[in-house]
């Protein structure tokens, strides 16, 4: 216990005597950087398909990386980037990762990458807001509407300061130009969105 | 019948696990090619695999059986073989062993690095030993080349058993079919 505290009130200390030397970084805080909090895991970008139209199947990108920018008085000037690894897909079934890797999908090989960079930040209701933005994927760039949701925000326990978001979507795969064919049922699939920040 | 091979020619124990792998590899290789196209609603989506698997195993415990009393029988005589024929009979007919082995394993672990196991015909299951995610994606890539590989290595050695019989007139391949002459 006593080594953490030790550590945590280096960064806590460095905090406080550059605000002491610089000014501008003590003036009320508007627009603040977050990092997506990939390190430690409070993130998560997971997909839903339905099965035959009996079910959801349920995967998710075990690794990306990404960052926004949140004011919380001017949710409209907010921004979001993430990267994800294509190739780190995981639906818990080794055999079916790799057909969804495969050119018949992902083609994760050739396209190890998909991004979404936001365009422009929509807030409809308190704690809502529409984020559109360009979404590349299996090489194809198209623009998405991410319904998103502030889920709750503020000091950590370990001397951070943390901002949390919910959001969905939907893709028609055709869109992406993936069109093997998975039957009637399955032409869409939903992404189920979970990001914390920790500020910069 | 003689089940043990001698100096003149191969017994019944042998020429049965040459036909039988013969056709193991080959129905195997044609399924795994078939298989892997089946569009999403096939009804044989999920038995096809199912059946690759399975046999692939058998396969496996064949060969190694096989492989077994390859090292303890008699070799049969290649004494009339020039000397580079029989080197690169010995490569051909060695050659086959490591490479099944490595095919089969790289098929293992397509179908094993989540920590499921491989279900054979229902009558037993081989555990996943290797977990590591994404290594069904390396180990697909390998099996890929390696039944090719396999598959050219077959391709060789029949076009070489044919030209034995009928343009050199040997043989070979009659001694593979049937037995050694009784002494």
């Amino acid at each position: 216990m006593m080594r953490r505290r030790t550590l945590n009130s280096i960064p806590l200390a460095l905090t406080a005597s550059l605000a002491l030397m610089s000014p501008w970084v003590a003036l009320p805080a508007s627009a603040a950087d977050y990092v997506i909090d990939t390190k430690n895991a409070h993130a998560s970008i997971n997909f839903k398909i339905p099965h035959l139209g009996y079910s959801f199947l349920i995967g998710r990108f075990d690794k990306f990386s990404g960052a926004f920018s949140y004011d919380e008085k001017n949710p409209g000037a907010s921004k979001v980037s993430v990267e994800v690894d294509t190739t780190s897909l995981n639906s818990n079934h080794a055999e079916r990762d790799k057909h969804l890797r495969s050119a018949d999908f992902l083609d994760a090989a050739k396209f190890p990458k998909a991004t979404f960079v936001s365009k422009s930040v929509t807030s409809s209701a308190a704690g809502q807001a529409t984020i559109a933005g360009d979404l590349t994927l299996h090489g194809i760039t198209k623009p998405v509407m991410i319904e998103a949701r502030f889920i709750g925000g503020g000091n950590d326990p370990w001397g951070g300061f943390r901002q949390g978001f919910a959001g969905t979507t939907k893709l028609v795969l055709a869109d992406f130009g993936m069109t093997h064919d998975l039957g009637p049922a399955a032409k869409e699939v939903e992404l189920d969105l979970h990001v914390e920040g920790v500020r910069k | 019948m003689l089940m043990r091979d001698t100096i003149n020619g191969y017994g019944t124990v042998s020429r049965v696990f040459h036909w039988l792998s013969a056709i193991a590899i080959i129905a195997l290789f044609a399924l795994g090619w078939w298989m892997v196209e089946l569009p999403y609603y096939s009804p044989y989506r999920n038995s096809a695999p199912d059946l690759h698997r399975s046999a692939g195993i058998v396969l496996l415990i064949g060969i190694i059986a096989r492989f077994l009393w390859r090292i303890s029988s008699v070799k049969p005589s290649d004494a009339d073989l020039t000397p580079f024929e029989r080197r690169s009979v010995r490569l051909v007919h060695w050659g086959f062993y490591p490479l099944l082995l490595a095919l089969s394993v790289s098929g293992y672990l397509i179908a094993t690095p989540d920590g499921r196991p491989i279900d054979v015909f229902g009558i037993f299951t081989v555990p996943s030993v290797i977990q590591q995610p994404g290594l069904e994606d390396a180990a697909g890539w390998a099996h890929w080349g390696l039944a090719y590989g396999v598959m050219a290595l077959a391709a060789l050695h029949t076009a070489a058993a044919l030209k034995h019989h009928f343009i050199d007139k040997k043989d070979i391949l009659t001694r593979m079919w049937s037995g050694p002459p009784r002494a």
